[in-house]
């Protein structure tokens, strides 16, 4: 548990808050944990499961908010994955879609790789993210404000971005079952 | 030469609607014409602009990113571990630089080598040339449509007008 003290959810707890209280939009889930977790959480139509091309989570779900203005989109994301490619907070906070929602999981390591530490324990991405643009920022750890935030969130003008402090804890879960060249047909059929 | 206006002309009549990616001095003045036109979106990274088109191809778009070939360096791993498996079609738009050893010492290896590392990592390649452009452009459209991954479509210099003539 750290840096904050006190009780912080498991990333598998959040991921599930978030999902129920999703319907039919789009889900961009990043590469590791947060997409296997997610899968065997819910699985649904809506979720494009991402198994590699780390970094890029936001820059998918971006191109799918702007081609798409009418949906709300959400990206699940993860510190590192944030870490990898941050230059896309700068193009999110410059072209200012209101329909997109990136939520990021943020347990301060690389848990699918074995809990290395990342650099987000040091660097507050929420900070990045709003000096980026993002024109609603929050920063949460109990399940309840997550809730509150994310619904929010879902009813006004984005960019937003919602850092979630999560602890390291990984449930035990499987791969993503289906094929890749699987889980674009049926997003791409799922959104249209 | 080809005139930039024609160029993003014919992509559009192909049905091209989606433009990203970043910037470089042989794409000029297809970069011009597309903010003229209001098509392009910018990105940061050619990664994250490869990333972006695939999002915008699975919400029903018809995507190209405009490139430098140093910036297939940089998107080769999101090309193979995204487009390539997940099959997300997507019209590269690549400067040849280095082509022939004439350029600044940063593109030689580039220049020389980039045909080599399109073929290693199977994304179909063409250079444009306004001798067989309109068969060129018949290729994107067909290989776009039927293979459904990445193609890499080469401008050399002086093949599209740039900013200056």
């Amino acid at each position: 548990m750290r840096p904050e003290e006190g009780t912080i959810q498991s990333r598998a707890r959040a991921i599930q808050a978030v999902l129920g209280l999703l319907t039919d939009q789009p889900v961009i889930i990043c590469n590791g944990f947060p997409s296997r977790e997610a899968f065997k959480l819910t699985d649904r139509p809506t979720h494009f499961y991402m198994i590699g091309s780390m970094g890029v989570a936001a820059a998918i779900g971006l191109g799918v908010a702007l081609s798409k203005p009418n949906k709300k989109v959400v990206v699940l994301d993860g510190d590192g994955n944030v870490l990898m490619g941050m230059g896309t907070l700068a193009t999110v906070g410059a072209l200012k879609p209101k329909n997109f929602i990136h939520v990021v999981l943020d347990n301060e390591v690389y848990g699918s790789t074995g809990n290395q530490p990342t650099l987000s324990r040091i660097v507050r991405l929420d900070q990045v993210a709003k000096a980026a643009g993002y024109v609603h920022v929050e920063r949460v750890r109990e399940r309840e404000d997550l809730v509150y935030e994310f619904k929010a969130m879902l009813g006004n003008d984005g960019p937003s971005f919602l850092l979630v402090k999560v602890s390291e804890q990984a449930e035990d879960v499987g791969r993503v079952l289906h094929e890749p060249a699987e889980i674009t047909r049926r997003f791409m059929k799922a959104i249209e | 030469m080809i005139e930039s206006d024609d160029f993003v002309q014919a992509l559009q009549d192909i049905g091209f609607n989606f433009f990203t990616g970043v910037p470089d001095s042989l794409l000029g003045g297809i970069y011009a014409t597309l903010l003229e036109r209001r098509l392009f979106t910018p990105s940061v990274r050619e990664d994250e602009a490869v990333a972006m088109a695939a999002g915008a191809y699975m919400a029903g778009k018809v995507p190209a990113v405009l490139m430098q070939n140093s910036g297939l360096g940089t998107s080769l791993n999101t090309l193979i571990s995204l487009n390539l498996i997940y099959r997300q079609p997507c019209l590269l738009i690549v400067s040849w630089r280095g082509f022939e050893g004439k350029d600044a010492p940063e593109h030689l290896v580039m220049g020389q080598t980039m045909t080599q590392l399109l073929d290693t990592v199977r994304i179909p390649h063409r250079a444009l040339s306004e001798q067989t452009a309109a068969d060129d452009f018949r290729w994107v459209a067909q290989t776009f449509m039927n293979a459904r991954i990445p193609l890499a479509l080469l401008i050399k210099q002086g093949v599209v007008k740039g900013i200056q003539p």
